[in-house]
């Protein structure tokens, strides 16, 4: 991981875009990006946690999710249907977190 | 009390008197997403307004094409801090999509391609404040911010201006959308800063 | 997790524009390879800026290292590669994250595929395999656009050792050194069969580069047989819209 304000995808060898005419897809980075806001909130890592989507129904760990991060919040979407399974959204005030997406998160239990 | 890094400065900002407080400027058009880009065919394209009483008013490419269209130039405030001023634009009024629309509706649910959604009060949407744009600077709207077609309503927060718009319900209560939902403030004025839910 | 103060105490160039630094943390336990941590940089008038990056180093107590590549144009990136000097203060919130990571324990073969400084959480692996004396035999395929581009070549040089039971395959997508033997090109279906561990090796994958790199690799390797569930991937991008 390292930081860009890009708004172009750098090509697949990690080169800047060399000018050719393609439409930048949105960058979306796995949900492990979202591992350090979910750790100031929660006392376990979240993204080794198993989520099963309320959509599809897939099942995958957090760390695996399609994370759009260019956005006023996060966004962890589905893999598999591409629906919204959290967000979360950070003031200097409050930290809001929906978790709506998700039917179940599973843990391994402590102790 | 955060530890100062000697010598970082962090990008340029300025405390501009023509921007809405805690915003900087930028030259650059930075591409916001929440999801993926939907690509929409014109041939499949249409914008519907729904009323509260289940009237439908739908416009395909061509009809929507053959409305007038203007061209505007505004300033863009994104919640996200960065302002950009000047922009081009052309789009047809909202004014004169909602002319025949019969409605004692207060507020618009807006949909868009891909599943994204916003609301505001209808007033927002009349008197020359809000379009459906179809071209940024002078060139077809591209997918990423918002083709074939957006709403573009200036005076709030950017993320009220959906890309890929799709169409309004039309409403009697205000019903939050995407962002309004996931902590973001229900109406969203950049010039009091009505950033979160709780601003 | 609270965010603690880390003093820069080493800078090393790794390439032109790559470098690593070592940070120091009091009471930093370690971390479990292929982990990050946040980077929070604060300015002399408040204003911050956090960055994710990953550890390179091997685990080790009270100090990381990451290995940054400069995105011109970034914020954070062009100040910890050219500005930032020894004794110098920055903030890290760590280690993070619990699924893209590779356990020394583990005895199935190891894939690594990295896109240029997506190397960095893969070296952190690869050292830690040696450190702790690992069996599991691992494969690295690395995707760099020219020989100079590629971060720690030399060590990877020695690491790959024979005995070491650790190849490593360069991909060149733009210039190739003198007498290689395959054209400059990008990470292909018949180079991932020729250098990657066959699906039926069961091997543990990890991917890490830029996200279209990424795209590419994962689904290459999915395409050869290896389970989706098994190819743990890192894009790395832009991040910190919400800090």
């Amino acid at each position: 991981m390292t930081d860009s304000f890009s708004t172009s995808l750098p090509a697949p060898d990690g080169s800047a875009p060399d000018g050719t005419a393609t439409v930048p897809e949105p960058a979306f980075l796995d949900g492990n990006a979202a591992a350090g806001p979910l750790r100031e909130l929660f006392t376990v890592d979240l993204t080794a946690a198993v989520g099963t989507c309320a959509s599809c129904g897939d099942a995958g760990p957090l760390g695996g999710v399609r994370l759009f991060t260019q956005a006023p919040g996060l966004v962890g979407r589905c893999p598999g249907c591409e629906d919204v399974l959290f967000t979360l959204v950070r003031s200097e005030r409050d930290t809001y977190l929906s978790m709506k997406g998700f039917t179940t998160l599973r843990f391994p239990t402590a102790g | 009390m955060a530890l100062i890094s000697r010598g970082f400065s962090g990008r340029p900002r300025s405390d501009e008197p023509d921007l809405p407080p805690g915003q900087y400027l930028t030259s650059d058009f930075p591409v916001l997403s929440a999801g993926p880009t939907p690509r929409v065919p014109l041939d499949t394209w249409a914008f519907t307004i729904v009323t509260e009483a289940g009237e439908r008013h739908s416009w395909d490419w061509k009809a929507f094409r053959q409305l007038p269209a203007e061209d505007l130039t505004v300033d863009l405030h994104c919640v996200t801090r960065w302002s950009k001023l000047g922009t081009s634009w052309r789009g047809v009024s909202l004014d004169t999509l909602l002319e025949d629309v019969e409605t004692a509706a207060e507020y618009a649910h807006v949909r868009s391609y891909g599943g994204y959604t916003t609301n505001l009060p209808l007033e927002d949407l009349l008197d020359g404040q809000a379009w459906i744009a179809f071209e940024y600077d002078g060139e077809d709207l591209a997918p990423e911010h918002g083709g074939p077609a957006r709403l573009l309503v200036p005076h709030l927060y950017l993320w009220k201006s959906a890309k890929w718009v799709q169409g309004l319900i039309l409403t009697p209560e205000d019903e939050p959308g995407f962002w309004e939902t996931a902590g973001y403030h229900i109406y969203g004025d950049p010039w009091r800063e009505q950033r979160y839910a709780g601003d | 997790m609270r965010w603690q103060p880390a003093e820069v105490s080493a800078v090393h160039a790794e390439t032109q524009s790559a470098r690593t630094l070592t940070l120091r943390v009091e009471g930093w336990a370690g971390h479990l390879p292929g982990q990050h941590v946040d980077v929070r940089l604060t300015a002399a008038d408040g204003y911050t800026a956090t960055r994710s990056y990953s550890i390179s180093s091997a685990p080790a107590e009270g100090e990381l290292e990451i290995t940054v590549d400069e995105v011109r144009g970034g914020e954070v990136s062009p100040y910890l590669v050219r500005d930032a000097a020894p004794g110098d203060a920055v903030e890290v919130r760590g280690p993070l994250g619990g699924w893209f990571v590779w356990s020394p324990d583990s005895i199935r073969p190891l894939q690594l595929v990295a896109g240029g400084s997506g190397i960095a959480p893969l070296m952190s692996m690869l050292r830690a395999r040696a450190a702790a004396g690992s069996t599991a035999p691992a494969r690295l395929l690395y995707s760099v656009r020219r020989p100079g581009a590629a971060i720690f070549a030399a060590e990877l040089e020695r690491l790959a050792a024979p005995g070491s039971g650790l190849e490593v395959t360069y991909a060149y997508t733009r210039a190739v050194p003198p007498g290689w033997p395959r054209p400059a090109g990008r990470v292909d279906a018949r180079l991932l069969a020729e250098a990657a561990w066959p699906a039926d090796r069961s091997p543990d994958v990890y991917v890490c580069g830029p996200t279209g790199f990424v795209e590419t690799a994962a689904d290459l390797l999915v395409a050869a047989g290896h389970s989706a569930t098994d190819v743990r991937t890192e894009r790395f991008g832009p991040t910190g819209s919400t800090s």
